[in-house]
C-alpha cells in the first residue's frame, strides 16, 4: 500500500488512450463490417440475406463477454496466437457490425420507396440511386443512433479488462490494489468516460444542427 | 408513327390479376386520358410503361424499345419516357435546380453549366424560374409538383406519363398543374395521364381510356365517350 499521487492519474490517462484505441478500431472495422452487413441484408439473393441475419441474430443475441471469451480462449486453442488487444479488437469488430448494420439497414429502409421510383424513373443506376439519392437521407436518420452506440463502444471496452488488456478500467483496478483508494480512482475513472461520452454526443448535436440547417 | 403500343399485356401480383390483356395504341403526338375507377389497375398499367412493374406476358412498345422480351435496357428507356407521381418524389436534400440537374449530369453525363441552362429553361416553363435556390419543403404542393414536372422534361423525354398528378393537391392549387399539362399536350409531347379531372380530360385528350377490372373497358374520343357511354360500367362511372 502507498497513498495515491498525481502519477496515477497520468497513469490513468495513458490507460485511456489505450481504451480510445479500442473503441476506435472496434468502430472503424464494425462501420465496414456493418456496411457489408447490410448490403447484404437488403440482397436480391435469399441466401445472402438469410446467412447476414443469422450473423446478427447470433451476435445480438449473445453478451459480448462470451464474445471476447470465445475470441480469446478459442482463438489460442486453435493454436492462433494473440494478444488481448487483437482478441479484443477481434470480437468487438465482429459484435459492432452486427449493431451497427442493424442500424444502417434500419435507417435505409425508413426512406420511403418514392424516392427509389423517383431515382430510377429519371434513368440512375442502382449505385447512383443510393449514392445520390437514399445515402445523404438515411445518413440524416442514421446519425444518432450511431452516435449512441459509438458511445456504447467506448463503455464496451472496459469489459476487455477481463481478457487482461490493460485499459482505462483494467488499470484503475490496479491501481486501487496498489493504493487502496476506490473513491478517488473509479471517481476519476468514471470522469474519464464520461469525457470521452460527453465529447462524442457534443460533437454529434453539433453536426445534427448542420445537418438540419441544409434543410 | 406510334409512340406507345401495348399488347394483350397481363400482369399479376401473386395470385390476383390485376391487368388482364391490355392493349392501347398511343400515336406520338397523342394525349391518352385513362380514367376508372380505384384499383381497376390505372397506375399498374402506366408503371409498366417505363419498366417500373414487370409483366407476365404481352408485350410493351415504347420510343423503340420493347419491354417483355426480358432483354430491354431500361435505363436507356427511361431517358425517353418520363414520369410524373401523385406524391411528387422530389428529392428533399437537395434544391430545385439540383433536384432538376441530378439526372442530366448523372445519367444524360452532361456539364453543371450547361445543365443549370437546360434547368433554367423547363422551369420557366412551368413558371417557377424564381425558385431555384428553394428546397421542396419550402414550396407549395402545386409547386413541388411544377417541378416534378420539369424534373421529368429536362431529360426531354418523347413521352410524359402522369400519374394522378393533381390528387394530392388542394383545389386551388390543381389549376397551376394543369395549365402545365395543357401547355405541354399543346406543344406536341405524347402523353399518357391517369386523371380524375373529367372536365380536364374532356378538354385536352385526344383519346379517353376507361379501365374496369384490369381491362380496357372502353375507349375513343373524349366527345364520344363521354356523350355516348356504351357500357353500364362507364354510364354508371361518368354519373358519379
Ligand atoms: N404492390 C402490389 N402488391 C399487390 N397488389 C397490388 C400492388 N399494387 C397494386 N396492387 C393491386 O392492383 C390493383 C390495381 O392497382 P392500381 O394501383 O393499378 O389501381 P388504380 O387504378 O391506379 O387505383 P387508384 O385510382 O386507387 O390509384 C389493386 O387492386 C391493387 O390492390
Ligand atoms: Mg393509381
Amino acid at each position: 500500500m502507498r497513498d495515491l499521487t498525481a502519477y496515477d492519474i497520468q497513469t490513468l490517462i495513458v490507460a485511456a488512450r489505450w481504451t480510445l484505441l479500442l473503441a476506435l478500431i472496434s468502430f472503424t472495422g464494425g462501420a465496414i463490417g456493418g456496411l457489408v452487413l447490410a448490403g447484404l441484408r437488403m440482397s436480391r439473393f435469399a441466401p445472402l440475406r438469410l446467412l447476414a441475419g443469422l450473423y446478427v441474430a447470433v451476435f445480438q443475441g449473445t453478451p459480448l463477454l462470451l464474445q471476447l471469451f470465445l475470441c480469446f480462449f478459442g482463438l489460442s486453442l486453435l493454436g492462433i496466437e494473440v494478444s488481448a488487444l487483437g482478441a479484443a479488437a477481434f470480437a468487438m469488430i465482429c459484435n459492432s457490425s452486427a449493431f451497427l448494420g442493424e442500424i444502417w439497414r434500419g435507417s435505409i429502409a425508413a426512406i420511403p420507396k418514392a424516392q427509389w421510383e423517383g431515382a430510377v424513373s429519371l434513368g440512375l443506376s442502382r449505385p447512383q440511386q443510393f449514392v445520390f439519392v437514399i445515402a445523404p437521407q438515411a445518413l440524416r436518420i442514421a446519425l444518432p443512433p450511431t452516435v449512441n452506440y459509438m458511445v456504447q463502444i467506448v463503455k464496451n471496452t472496459a469489459l476487455a479488462s477481463i481478457i487482461g488488456f490493460y485499459e482505462l478500467s483494467k488499470m484503475g483496478s490496479v491501481l486501487n490494489n496498489i493504493t487502496f483508494s476506490p473513491l478517488a480512482i473509479f471517481g476519476a475513472v468514471a470522469l474519464i468516460y464520461f469525457f470521452i461520452c460527453f465529447s462524442l454526443t457534443t460533437a454529434s448535436r453539433r453536426l445534427e444542427v448542420k445537418l438540419h440547417e441544409r434543410g | 408513327m406510334n409512340a406507345v403500343e401495348l399488347h394483350e399485356v397481363c400482369k399479376t401480383y401473386g395470385d390476383t390479376a390485376v391487368l388482364n390483356g391490355v392493349s392501347l395504341v398511343a400515336r406520338k403526338g397523342s394525349v391518352i386520358a385513362i380514367i376508372g375507377r380505384s384499383g381497376s389497375g390505372k397506375s399498374t398499367m402506366l408503371r409498366c410503361v417505363n419498366g417500373l412493374e414487370t409483366i407476365q406476358s404481352g408485350r410493351i412498345d415504347v420510343a423503340g424499345h420493347r419491354i417483355g422480351d426480358g432483354r430491354t435496357n431500361l435505363r436507356m428507356l427511361r431517358q425517353k419516357v418520363g414520369i410524373v407521381f401523385q406524391g411528387y418524389n422530389l428529392f428533399p436534400h437537395y434544391d430545385v435546380l439540383n433536384n432538376v440537374t441530378l439526372a442530366l449530369r448523372l445519367v444524360k453525363k452532361i456539364s453543371r453549366t450547361e445543365a443549370e441552362e437546360i434547368a433554367a429553361r423547363v422551369l420557366g416553363q412551368v413558371g417557377l424560374a424564381e425558385k431555384l435556390r428553394a428546397r421542396p419543403s419550402e414550396l407549395s404542393g402545386g409547386q413541388q409538383q411544377r417541378v416534378a414536372i420539369a424534373r421529368s422534361l429536362a431529360m426531354a423525354p418523347e413521352i410524359m406519363l402522369f400519374d394522378e398528378v393533381t390528387s394530392a393537391l388542394d383545389p386551388e392549387l390543381t389549376g397551376e398543374v394543369l395549365k402545365v399539362l395543357a401547355d405541354l399536350a399543346g406543344s406536341g409531347m405524347t402523353m399518357l395521364l391517369v386523371t380524375h379531372e373529367m372536365a380536364f380530360a374532356q378538354n385536352i385528350a385526344t383519346e379517353v381510356v376507361f379501365m374496369h377490372g384490369g381491362k380496357i373497358w372502353e375507349s375513343g374520343p373524349p366527345s364520344q365517350l363521354f356523350a355516348n357511354p356504351q357500357t353500364a360500367e362507364l354510364r354508371k362511372f361518368i354519373s358519379q
